[in-house]
């Protein structure tokens, strides 16, 4: 049976990306970044996921304003890196794993999730950057994945309630998958940040504490929280932290974290990581 | 009916809804079509004539011309389209949001060194917090 072991949760900014890209990962400016998932890098080379449900947002990639889904699971055999506009990170091509995905797919409908299709999607660095500050620079991506792309770029995005919701719904899809797989969730993006308008630059340090205090102590208290409430205290581009939400739902209710790190600034934003393990609880043993 | 006013409330900010997305709709897919290094190469070389070729309004095209983000968002557009702009440009996200901040790119990398931009007084007009 298929199994989800553990919980990742990490920022996605594409500067990030850039810099690990040009090799300015030792520099004054990014080396405390990378320093703060040197830890998660050894734990993940000993865990040996087989499969990643990456929950992540499209920045204007493989969406456009043609069609804005806000729940997409790509069941694709492999996803092609994008041109964001300025080429494509030079990194390996992302395998999936369809037989999971197509699986997960059916499951989470008749859950009465009503996921979009994706059987051919470019992805971006939402979904890249996570990898490569998990796995570094790498030859081919050690693990597969199952990409969901969640609409945080028109309002309104799910709620943080219905995200959590969905993350129970991936943990009952993902244990009834007949095949033995270890299989992390992870939820990127966040934390505080605004890109744009003249109150770009915010960031929220107390939010952001409480926030990674409460995704183990007490996520009741985060799916609580109201659009608007991101808004003013996230800024407008922190409220992707409801991605953080679908990651909590899918692990066990107890849950041991095994890493934390929180940086200021890379870039416009807050970073924030998260390693949480999630024992397996009564009802899927 | 939807009331978006609440939004109006936050200061220096503008939130990308339905409404703004029908209205930046020809923007965004501008935008968007910067994705290809083709068209990147022909905006770069006649950027009014590219941008003729999309159902844009002329506001919206000036402030394309004269890289005016905060324009452009008051426009319909989106920050994640805007972004293909400054890209093409060579320009990183920050030097976009120092501009937008209207900061020097200085002062605003140095804003962001010391912990950001506080929300103290930058969460609400109406109860001046």
């Amino acid at each position: 049976m298929a199994r989800i072991t553990a919980g990742v949760t990490t920022s996605h900014v594409p500067a990030i990306g850039a810099a690990l890209d040009r090799g300015e990962d030792k520099s004054d400016y990014w080396a405390p970044l990378f320093a703060g998932y040197e830890w998660s890098k050894k734990w993940i080379a000993e865990e040996r996921p087989d499969v990643v449900v990456l929950i992540y947002n499209d920045h204007a990639t493989a969406f456009s304003l043609e069609c804005i889904p806000t729940f997409a699971i790509g069941c694709a055999d492999e996803f092609a890196i994008a041109d964001e506009g300025f080429g494509a990170r030079p990194v390996p091509t992302v395998i999936g794993h369809p037989e999971l995905a197509c699986h997960m797919a059916q499951s989470l409908i008749l859950d009465e999730f009503d996921m979009t299709v994706m059987n051919q999607m470019e992805v971006d660095h939402g979904l890249t950057v996570p990898m490569s500050l998990m796995f570094g620079r790498v030859e081919s991506w050690p693990v597969r994945v199952v990409p969901i792309a969640v609409n945080v770029v028109q309002y309104p995005p799910p709620t943080g309630e219905r995200c959590f919701k969905l993350g129970q719904a991936i943990r009952r899809a993902v244990h009834s998958f007949d095949e033995d797989l270890n299989v992390q969730v992870w939820g990127t993006g966040g934390m505080s940040h605004q890109l744009q308008g003249p109150r770009a630059g915010l960031i929220n340090q107390p939010f952001d504490h409480a926030f990674l205090e409460n995704m183990n102590a007490n996520p009741t208290a985060l799916r609580a929280i109201s659009h608007l409430e991101y808004l003013r205290e996230a800024g407008s581009e922190g409220i992707e932290l409801v991605m953080w939400l679908i990651m909590r739902g899918a692990l066990s209710e107890q849950c041991n974290e095994l890493h934390r790190f929180y940086h200021v600034p890379a870039s416009n934003t807050a970073v924030g990581h998260l390693i949480l393990e999630s024992p397996l609880d009564e009802e899927t043993t | 009916m939807v009331d978006n006013s609440e939004f109006d409330d936050i200061p220096g900010t503008t939130v990308f809804t339905a409404q703004r997305s029908h209205e930046g709709f020809h923007l965004n897919q501008f935008c968007m079509s910067l994705k290809s290094a083709a068209n990147r190469e022909r905006f770069k070389s006649d950027e009014r004539t590219y941008l003729d070729e999309w159902p844009m309004t002329e506001a919206q095209k000036q402030a394309v011309l004269e890289r005016d983000y905060n324009a452009m968002i008051s426009l319909g557009g989106n920050i994640y389209f805007l972004a293909k702009i400054f890209a093409t440009d060579g320009q990183s996200f920050q030097s976009a949001a120092a501009k937008m901040a209207g900061m020097s790119v200085d002062d605003y990398a140095a804003m962001m060194l010391h912990g950001g931009r506080s929300p103290d007084g930058v969460r609400s007009k109406t109860e001046d917090r």
